[in-house]
């Protein structure tokens, strides 16, 4: 049996970790022990997921140690967390029960598998994005709009890209230590078949050796290069970019062994990193702050 | 000649094609679906059509909707063997305007839209001078080449009636020669 220690703060800075030790084969018994875990962000949830998800698709049998921490249990409860793990991990612990549906939650774990699930999430959204996006962030009234659009693009990059099961989520946060106002994260994780894998056949060729993971990012993320030959699709991803870009946010996309961001000057990551473990699928994080 | 206007309100359209409570018009397949289903509305019509795409009770419009709704219908009827095809988009929003020009722009594609206040503009891609044009008549229309001729008097007058015409933005009757925006033949219709 493999253990692997779960980050005591599971965020989006922390999910390598995860990704990295699930992306390896030949894992069979997989212990996730997440007793420790004090914070959780909705990237660490999905990245959980995906783990998970990708040590059962190699045959694997992926178990899951619950939090100690009856607030991280609550609020994976309330997260929408547990609906989604039971179908993929043993859960070692008690399963808190699912919480009322009046919470605090922007858009609970929502598997994305069908085009269906996506007009699902505007629809969730719409009925809770305003009033945060206004009261939280200082976005103007019409901005879950364009809120709305981001979500969409990025779930159906699930659908139509990565031909394989993926999640999304959505939660408010304030970053009072980190940045010092009110941020939204949002989480779309698929393990598909990447971006690499997606874009092989139409433009491999012309990047010969220099083909991989990042070059694959750069085709998509900076380019708008799709594996379709019809010019008005890729645009998804370019306006995401935009949108995001506008709100003075960040966006990151981890994509098999690499990892592009568009980063904003409070923020730190690298604009590209290759040589990461592998990992199927794509991970993409989301984050926008309040305005200052 | 009949361009009597046909009103397509694509709220209906996207709540008989998905199950919402709302007219959100995302996803590609849901864009396509709609534009078959415009495409369908409008096979009843002659070689020559003017349609009305009513965009009022849409609330959310993402960039894959755009593309298929708005460019590719437009782009479809640009086709050499296509009928003759018109269209105003109505009930366009703020909310909806950047998507729309950005799937127009990537196609260099114009439109005449008309917005939920009433203003009517063109979104797209377009040459200032053309716009410019293209307001004289959507102003002062109809109008005959004489009448543009008296406050755009360079030589390159003729050829941009003739692109605007060709990009379907602006109607030239065959038998009078007058030109109409789109906007007047919703209004008064030949």
């Amino acid at each position: 049996m493999n253990v692997f220690s779960v980050p005591t703060e599971l965020d989006y800075q922390a999910v390598d970790q995860v990704l990295d030790m699930a992306g390896q084969v030949g894992i069979e018994h997989m212990l996730f022990d997440a007793r420790h875990v004090r914070w959780i962000d909705p990237n660490g949830m999905v990245a959980l997921l995906a783990a998970g998800a990708v040590v059962k698709k190699q045959g694997g049998s992926p178990r899951l140690q619950l939090p100690d921490n009856s607030d991280v249990l609550g609020y994976l409860s309330r997260m929408g967390f547990f609906h989604e793990a039971t179908g993929i991990f043993e859960l070692l612990g008690r399963v808190p029960k699912r919480a009322s549906r009046l919470s605090d939650v922007l858009l609970e774990i929502t598997s994305i598998t069908a085009n269906a699930d996506v007009h699902t999430v505007i629809d969730e959204v719409q009925k809770r994005a305003g009033n945060v996006l206004a009261s939280r962030l200082g976005y103007p009234a019409t901005s879950v709009v364009q809120f709305s659009v981001i979500l969409s693009e990025v779930c159906q990059n699930i659908v139509e890209h990565a031909e394989g099961p993926g999640w999304v989520a959505v939660q408010a946060y304030n970053w009072t230590k980190r940045l010092g106002r009110y941020v939204v994260v949002i989480t779309v994780m698929d393990i598909g078949r990447g971006f690499r894998h997606s874009l092989s056949a139409e433009h491999s060729a012309r990047y010969g050796d220099r083909w991989g993971d990042s070059t694959a990012l750069e085709a998509a993320f900076l380019h708008g290069l799709t594996r379709f030959p019809d010019s008005g699709r890729g645009q998804g991803i370019q306006q995401i970019r935009r949108q995001v870009q506008r709100w003075d946010g960040s966006i990151t996309i981890r994509s098999g062994t690499a990892r592009i961001a568009q980063v904003p000057e409070w923020d730190i990551a690298d604009p590209v990193v290759d040589g990461l473990k592998s990992f199927p699928g794509a991970q993409i994080s989301i984050i926008l702050p309040a305005v200052k | 000649m009949d361009l009597t206007p046909l009103t397509i309100d694509v709220g209906v359209l996207v709540s008989k094609t998905v199950t919402s409570l709302h007219s959100h018009l995302v996803t590609r397949p849901t864009g396509r679906a709609v534009r078959l289903a415009i495409e369908a509305q409008m096979a009843s019509t002659g070689v020559q059509s003017l349609s009305i795409i009513d965009l009022s009770d849409v609330t959310i419009l993402d960039f894959s909707c755009a593309d298929e709704v708005i460019a590719k219908l437009l782009q479809g009827y640009l086709e050499p063997e296509s009928p003759e095809a018109f269209f105003m988009f109505r009930g366009v929003r703020e909310s909806h305007r950047d998507q729309i020009q950005v799937v127009l722009e990537r196609q260099a594609l114009v439109a005449v839209a008309e917005t939920d206040t009433g203003v009517r503009e063109l979104l797209g891609m377009i040459e200032a001078y053309d716009t410019r044009v293209w307001q004289l008549l959507e102003m002062e229309g109809p109008l005959v080449r004489e009448d543009f001729a008296r406050v755009f008097p360079e030589p390159i007058l003729d050829d941009v009636l003739d692109r605007l015409r060709k990009r379907r933005i602006v109607f030239q009757n065959p038998i009078s020669g007058r030109y109409h925006a789109l906007s007047q033949l919703v209004d008064d219709p030949l």
